[in-house]
């Protein structure tokens, strides 16, 4: 359950340029609040030439005068025009903004580079040294410069800067030390580039993005402390205007004229709501540039309907089998694209027996499983067929009444032993959960089920293991409690995706003979998610074979080992280890699965295929019966028949 | 886990010592003369000299620090230039309305954020998105300018809370709250952002995590999923932002307590930074700094309660 949908890795190598115009027409948003920050520049470096009246210019007949004609914003209690204030207060701000900024990038992007490029001692000197700093109380600290330094604004600023630098350090520092593992740095070092060029020419481009970043969001900061010591008197005298001294003096008049806080107040909030827009957007475009395999990921061929007409939509009838599933189509949804990833599959199970489903990575195993338990992630959804459950429709089913299924009818294991159980509970009360959430027992009951349903599974000294948590445990045991706790509900099918792939060979035995001991005892039906023929002659009944999405063969596990009736469950069996011959070489199916959106409308197999012929990339390839009730999807059987069996 | 703390409460000595001799050393080494400061320019040179006589301005600077340390180890921290009252006795009267403002603020940016965070979470689409509109537009007001707004709405209009100034709980419980109520939640804004918008995210991360669908297909409500299992794991980076939100509004209450009129630390600061009271702002460091030190203890005692792998190491 890893990979879900394996995408194309392209490198389109669109210049960066291009990037962010692209990424610049679908946020509105963004261009506006660039604009804005501009315009705000563009205002304050010309207000002599824009504003409308002197700063300092004071009409006292007309004072605490609201917005008019002569005066766009009003006046303030002296008479003031607040328009020319604001824009002459623009100056002080953005000018605070950018000596902050200046001794942040001065500081903090060498002594990351050098923590995150050098390492070891001076790596972790910087930081602790960061740590502190990190921990001092900022403010405080420059009011104590303030008493000392009065009304001195650039003091403060640069100050407020050094006491900064430590987010910045860590954010080069971390950007750093991803890109300086990369291959080409390794490569540039090997090839003699001094450890300056490097970090200056490689590293800093790539680094770039996150200082932005950064450099945005203290840009903000840095216009809130500003405005806010503005506001409280100790950087500002009343003749020059800031914006938070301007509420300042609006917050000693409130009682009077509720007006004037709101120009400079909308304009400090702008101001920052303006970096921080653009703060997001740089990060949004910087990490999918740091990430150039994410670039292609668009499903371009889009197939909407799936790629193969159902076949027998109303053929086949429910049956008393446990699990039916017919004609079920998943498709993976992304921005409006919706690209099919499991196409028209369908199969029973019946109680008692163990179904193999086999395939290599990225033909739809998993969806199709994750399917039938519900759990898709939100981007996949089916959007075609049926899956009975006892005759239930599970598709169309209420949540409720679904969730009331869970564990009790389908219980599931993952292919991930440790990770999947929860890392902050005991395993004693995760288990005891599960128990009281099927059957209505008293906590202490609970608690004997769970040490019950631990030895179950055959694990040894079962009190111990209920009060371990769940890093404690080997992957064997985690995947025994795994176990213990899908078998809590007392199900009918089991459903285990991969359950012993993370697993050592031996452990691998050891949970497969459990499966199967299990099963013999309560008649439990199973059904296997695996890419390991081993797996399936140890525990299958039958088994049926995925590829791109397709089922392309069905049949029961004895026949299918000894007579494959398609090439690909022909290939899949060569390029086990089991099936070679000592002294020869043992055969590789090449070629690689095609993602889902760009499936053939023929064969999905044949470009992998020795048997391909014409007749097989031209049409549809509808799943034949094969006799004996096996079913195969190739129109070439007899020839893959006859070399089978040769 | 007691080593955990252990090392902590080792760490946070030299912390503090480093903090308050950096304070020191920035009072001693900026260029100005303090005296001069204080004194103003009308002082005639003999008010002057006495004046750095009094504040041990005559002493040589390693003697000076070595009196100050001295007498701060033992709890003395002098007295303030202003006030004519000892420094510790000052701040420790101001303390019982920041504690308020600081305490009640982080709280109610738990509730709320949490809250919100954990809707973003489950209900995605568009209201993930209203996380992400409250988180910019929270983090963008200015606390001062807010501050203001909820006193012309509130107070000046409706009338509903006072605009400005404390009633210490002690003599009124319930005229305690309505002084606190619009500080309070002005404070608690920028912290609902920040507590929210990690909540979203770590929420959405951890329900995509492998065992919440072995959760899921084991039976468990989904109630127990989101609240009880889900939560627990989202929660430990959230406690981290938790922390730096206190922080936060422990700086956010030098604004604040100036915007309504409160007793507390922060506005005793701001007091006397402008009066140039250096004794008293040097107590303000030393109070914040051990607050700081006691909240990341606090956040250290949250972790190993949250992540049984902390416990170990």
């Amino acid at each position: 359950m890893t990979v879900l949908v394996d995408t194309p890795v392209a490198s389109t190598g669109r210049s960066p340029v291009r990037i962010v115009l692209q990424e610049l027409r679908r946020r509105p948003t963004t261009i506006i609040a660039i604009t804005y920050l501009a315009v705000l520049v563009v205002a304050s470096v010309s207000a002599p030439l824009i504003a409308p009246y002197s700063p300092a210019a004071q009409d006292l007949l007309h004072t605490l005068a609201g917005p008019s004609a002569h005066h766009l914003l009003g006046t303030d209690d002296l008479g003031r025009d607040v328009l020319s204030r604001l824009i002459y207060g623009g100056r002080r701000s953005l000018l605070a903004i950018a000596e902050g900024l200046a001794v942040v990038v001065a500081l903090g992007l060498p002594l990351g580079l050098v923590a995150g490029y050098v390492g070891g001692w001076t790596d972790w000197l910087l930081s602790r040294l960061a740590e502190i700093v990190l921990s001092m109380p900022t403010i405080i600290l420059i009011l104590v410069l303030l008493a000392v330094l009065p009304q001195n604004e650039s003091a403060a600023m640069l100050a407020f800067g050094v006491l900064n630098t430590p987010s910045m350090l860590r954010v080069v520092r971390a950007a750093t030390l991803k890109v300086r593992e990369e291959l080409y740095i390794t490569a540039a070092r090997l090839s003699g580039l001094s450890h300056v060029r490097i970090a200056v020419r490689h590293v800093l481009p790539r680094v770039a993005g996150p200082i932005i970043v950064q450099a945005s969001i203290f840009a903000a900061y840095a216009l809130l402390f500003e405005t806010g010591l503005a506001f409280l008197g100790l950087t500002a005298t009343t003749s020059t205007p800031t914006w938070g001294g301007m509420v300042g003096d609006a917050a000693t008049v409130i009682l009077q004229d509720g007006w004037l806080i709101f120009p400079p107040g909308i304009v400090i909030a702008l101001t920052i709501l303006a970096f921080g827009v653009f703060g997001d957007f740089v990060r949004d475009v910087a990490v999918r540039d740091l990430r150039p395999t994410a670039k292609g990921v668009k499903p371009a061929v889009a197939s909407p309907v799936p790629a193969s007409p159902p076949a027998n939509l109303v053929a086949v009838p429910l049956n008393d089998a446990l699990l039916q599933v017919r004609n079920l189509s998943v498709a993976h949804n992304m921005r409006g694209c919706s690209t099919v990833v499991v196409d028209d599959v369908s199969f029973d199970v019946f109680a008692g027996e163990t179904v193999g489903l086999v395939g290599e990575s990225g033909c739809g195993k998993s969806v199709t499983a994750m399917a039938v338990l519900r759990l898709l992630p939100p981007a996949l959804r089916p959007v075609a067929g049926r899956v009975y459950w006892e005759q239930q429709d599970l598709i169309v089913m209420r949540d409720r009444a679904f969730d009331r299924l869970r564990g009790s009818a389908i219980a599931f294991v993952s292919q991930e032993p440790q990770p999947s159980l929860d890392p902050t509970f005991r395993i004693g009360s995760q288990l005891a959960e599960v128990v009281r959430s099927h059957e209505d027992v008293s906590r202490r009951a609970a608690r004997r089920r769970a040490h019950e349903l631990l030895e179950l599974v055959e694990l040894p000294n079962a009190s111990a293991v209920a009060r371990t948590y769940a890093h404690e445990l080997s992957g064997g045991m985690s995947q025994r409690v795994a176990l213990a706790l899908a078998l809590a509900g007392r199900p009918k099918l089991l459903i285990a995706d991969e359950p012993t792939t993370a697993l050592d060979v031996t452990v691998q035995a050891e949970i497969l003979s459990l499966i199967r001991r299990l099963q013999a005892d309560t008649n439990m039906a199973v059904l296997i998610i695996t890419h390991n023929w081993g797996v399936v002659a140890d525990i299958c009944d039958r088994t049926l074979v995925m590829y791109a999405g397709q089922l392309v063969e069905t049949a029961a596990v004895q026949e299918l080992f000894d007579q494959p009736r398609n090439p690909y469950t022909l290939a899949l069996l060569e390029s086990h280890p089991s099936r070679a011959m000592s002294g020869q070489r043992l055969s590789v199916l090449e070629g690689r699965v095609p993602p889902p959106g760009s499936w053939p409308s023929g064969c999905r197999f044949a470009a992998r295929c020795r048997f391909a012929s014409e007749e097989c990339v031209a049409n549809v390839i509808p799943l034949l019966e094969v006799g004996d009730g096996r079913l195969s999807r190739c129109i070439r059987v007899d020839e893959v028949f006859a070399e089978a069996t040769a | 886990m007691f080593r955990l703390i252990a090392r902590r409460l080792l760490l946070s000595v030299p912390l503090l010592f480093v903090v308050s001799t950096s304070t020191f050393l920035l009072i001693a080494l900026i260029p100005g003369d303090i005296a001069r400061t204080i004194a103003g320019p009308q002082a005639t040179d003999q008010q002057y000299l006495a004046l750095k006589r009094s504040l041990g301005l005559d002493e040589s600077l390693p003697i000076r620090y070595w009196h100050w340390l001295e007498q701060a180890v033992h709890g003395n921290l002098g007295a303030s230039l202003f006030f004519q009252q000892s420094v510790t006795s000052l701040l420790n009267s101001r303390l019982p309305a920041t504690a308020t403002l600081v305490i009640g603020s982080t709280l109610l940016a738990a509730i709320i954020g949490v809250g919100l965070g954990i809707g973003g979470a489950i209900l995605r689409g568009k209201a993930g998105k209203v996380v992400d509109v409250i988180a910019l537009v929270g983090l963008a007001i200015p606390n001062f300018f807010l501050g203001l707004l909820f006193i012309s709405w509130f107070a000046v209009s409706l009338r509903v809370f006072p605009a400005t100034g404390y009633v210490p709980i002690s003599q009124s419980v319930s005229g305690w709250l309505r002084s606190v109520v619009l500080p309070v939640v002005t404070l608690a804004v920028p912290g609902i952002a920040i507590v929210a918008k990690q909540t979203r995210d770590s929420m959405r991360d951890v329900m995509a995590r492998p065992f919440i669908q072995t959760l899921r297909a084991s039976g468990i409500s989904r109630r127990s999923i989101v609240f009880k299992h889900a939560l627990r794991s989202a929660a430990i980076p959230v406690v981290t932002v938790l922390g730096v939100v206190f922080v936060g509004a422990l700086s956010g209450t030098v604004v604040v307590e100036s915007v309504f009129a409160l007793p507390g630390l922060g506005g005793l600061a701001v007091q006397a930074t402008t009066q140039h009271d250096v004794p008293l702002i040097q107590g303000v460091v030393v109070y914040f700094t051990v607050v700081v030190i006691i909240v990341n203890l606090l956040i250290d005692l949250a972790y190993g309660w949250l992540d049984p792998k902390v416990r170990v190491a």
